[in-house]
């Protein structure tokens, strides 16, 4: 049977001095091969949800399993961050080498490849993304959209098995946007994107959840809804299929 | 600093291995302070102004980062010559003839040192250590023992003191884009204090996040970087010359 490479059982999250529960009693799978995106509101949790699957938020009950393995301290996590990269919502964050060469290598020179190796990896992975002028450019002079395109080059080039996508393509212009979903589309590994953007949602992804009250919902039990269309007797109640 | 300017041009200086700058400059720096003759002292001086056209640096930038020596110079040379009262030089009469400002010798003298060497010291480190990165620097420190929590340390205050730079000239944007302009009034102080009070939540906040991202990336203590340093023979040749030079320069001040 296949087996899930994420599941998260009775996760309940709260941030400290706080006792609104973010995540309560959480329950999430992810097969391999799932596209998952996530779509909900504002402060929902779901940046929550990616920071407690990589262990940065640590949930009061509930267990964690991530490729099969029960993952509890903080070196099991150090194995799951070498298996899943995660993009943060703020790119700001992410950035902290004085070069972009030297910030997209930092992954790889962490998971031990020789200096030669990770600049390689580093040089393909900004080539592919069609950033390779952008080298020997200094992060915080790039602009918020040139950094969040080398974030996302910098968890790249960690090679995770499992993505996990923090709005990736917020403040991207057209051009940007279909290079990420390109990337995407020829990748074979899964991957979870938060997004508020259906159509870029649809495209990459097979499956879509939402959150609410601190819990996942499926495709089926979504009541989210955003789309424009016209058709005959529009104005009638009807169904979508 | 904060940009690493130095860090990324190419010289021989640059091609050097870090661990080798760092004795250098430390080696050079010391024997300079612990000097007590001219002579020596301005061969030292020749040497660091060698150092820096080695480096390829600009004269004029060398001025210009200079600056706050100078200002600290010009304080010792207020103070110094006049509040030694050994061999007077020149009296200067102040407010009435019946008392004088005077400036001795050995002040003066003092003066003098204190200068040569202070900015032989700033010139040997800004040519030797300013020229590499900071990822460079902990590299160094580190491959000399220096232990990982200590590099972990000095790499950190540096970046997110650029970080915290960087948070304040946002918060004082957002706020003159709002029409704020500092006077002398109640409003004033209280915005400057809710922009200190932010900049502190801020920096802690974004210090944190910063650390969670270097984590997801495996990041486990230690610094690797890129500059590669290949050239080792050049860094054994350099460092013998420089321990054989400030040697020799020992040799003569015990001598004469
Ligand atoms: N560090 C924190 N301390 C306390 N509360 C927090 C903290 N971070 C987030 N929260 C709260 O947790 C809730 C969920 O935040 P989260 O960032 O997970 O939302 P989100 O779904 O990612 O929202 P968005 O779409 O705006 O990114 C929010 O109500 C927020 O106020
Ligand atoms: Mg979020």
């Amino acid at each position: 049977m296949n087996k899930p490479i994420i599941e998260l059982e009775n996760i309940s999250f709260s941030y400290p001095d706080s006792n609104i529960k973010i995540l309560d009693k959480l329950n999430f799978k992810v097969f391999k091969n799932d596209k998952i995106g996530i779509i909900a509101p504002n402060g929902s949790g779901k940046t929550t949800l990616f920071y407690t699957i990589m262990g940065l938020c640590k949930p009061f009950s509930g267990n964690i399993k991530i490729l099969g393995k029960l993952v509890k301290t903080e070196k099991d996590f150090s194995f799951v961050r070498s298996k899943i990269g995660l993009m943060f919502q703020d790119a700001d964050d992410q950035l902290f080498s004085p070069t972009v060469l030297d910030d997209v290598a930092f992954g790889p020179l962490n998971l031990g490849y020789s200096n030669i190796d990770a600049c390689d990896i580093a040089k393909k992975i900004l080539y592919d993304l069609g950033l390779e002028e952008f080298e020997n450019s200094i992060t915080h002079r790039l602009s918020g959209g040139q950094k969040r395109l080398v974030a996302f080059a910098s968890v790249l080039a960690m090679k995770p098995s499992i993505l996990l996508l923090d709005e990736p393509t917020a403040g991207l212009d057209t051009n940007a946007k279909e290079k990420i979903e390109k990337i995407l589309m020829n990748l074979d590994i899964s991957y979870i994107v938060i997004s508020h953007e259906f159509n870029f949602i649809n495209k990459i992804t097979n499956k879509t959840v939402s959150m609410e009250n601190g819990k996942i919902f499926k495709d089926d039990e979504v009541h989210i809804h955003q789309h424009e269309h016209i058709h005959k007797l529009g104005k009638l109640p009807h169904k979508h299929v | 600093m904060f940009d690493e300017i130095l860090a990324h041009k190419n010289s021989i200086i640059h091609e050097l291995d870090p661990r080798t700058r760092i004795i250098s400059s430390l080696i050079l720096s010391f024997a300079a302070a612990l000097s007590d003759k001219f002579l020596i002292l301005g061969i030292y001086f020749l040497i660091s102004l060698a150092l820096i056209y080695m480096a390829s640096i600009d004269f004029f930038y060398i001025i210009k980062r200079l600056k706050p020596v100078f200002l600290f110079l010009l304080m010792i040379w207020i103070i110094l010559p006049l509040t030694f009262q050994d061999k007077m030089f020149l009296k200067i009469p102040f407010f009435s003839f019946s008392k004088f400002l005077t400036l001795s010798i050995p002040g003066l003298e003092l003066c003098a040192k204190i200068t040569l060497k202070s900015i032989t010291i700033v010139l040997i480190f800004v040519s030797l250590v300013a020229t590499m990165t900071f990822a460079s620097i902990g590299n160094g420190l580190h491959k000399l023992f220096v232990s990982d929590k200590m590099v972990f340390l000095i790499l950190m205050t540096y970046r997110y003191i650029s970080v915290i730079e960087h948070e304040y000239k946002k918060l004082l944007r957002a706020a003159k884009f709002r029409g704020f302009k500092p006077r002398t009034n109640l409003h004033s102080y209280r915005t400057y204090a809710y922009i200190a009070g932010m900049l502190f939540v801020r920096a802690s906040n974004r210090a944190k996040r910063v650390y969670q991202a270097m984590v997801c990336r495996g990041f486990n203590g230690k610094f690797y970087t890129l500059d590669t340093f290949d050239s080792s023979k050049l860094s054994l040749i350099f460092i013998f010359i420089i321990f054989a030079i400030t040697f020799f320069l020992v040799l003569i001040e015990a001598w004469i």
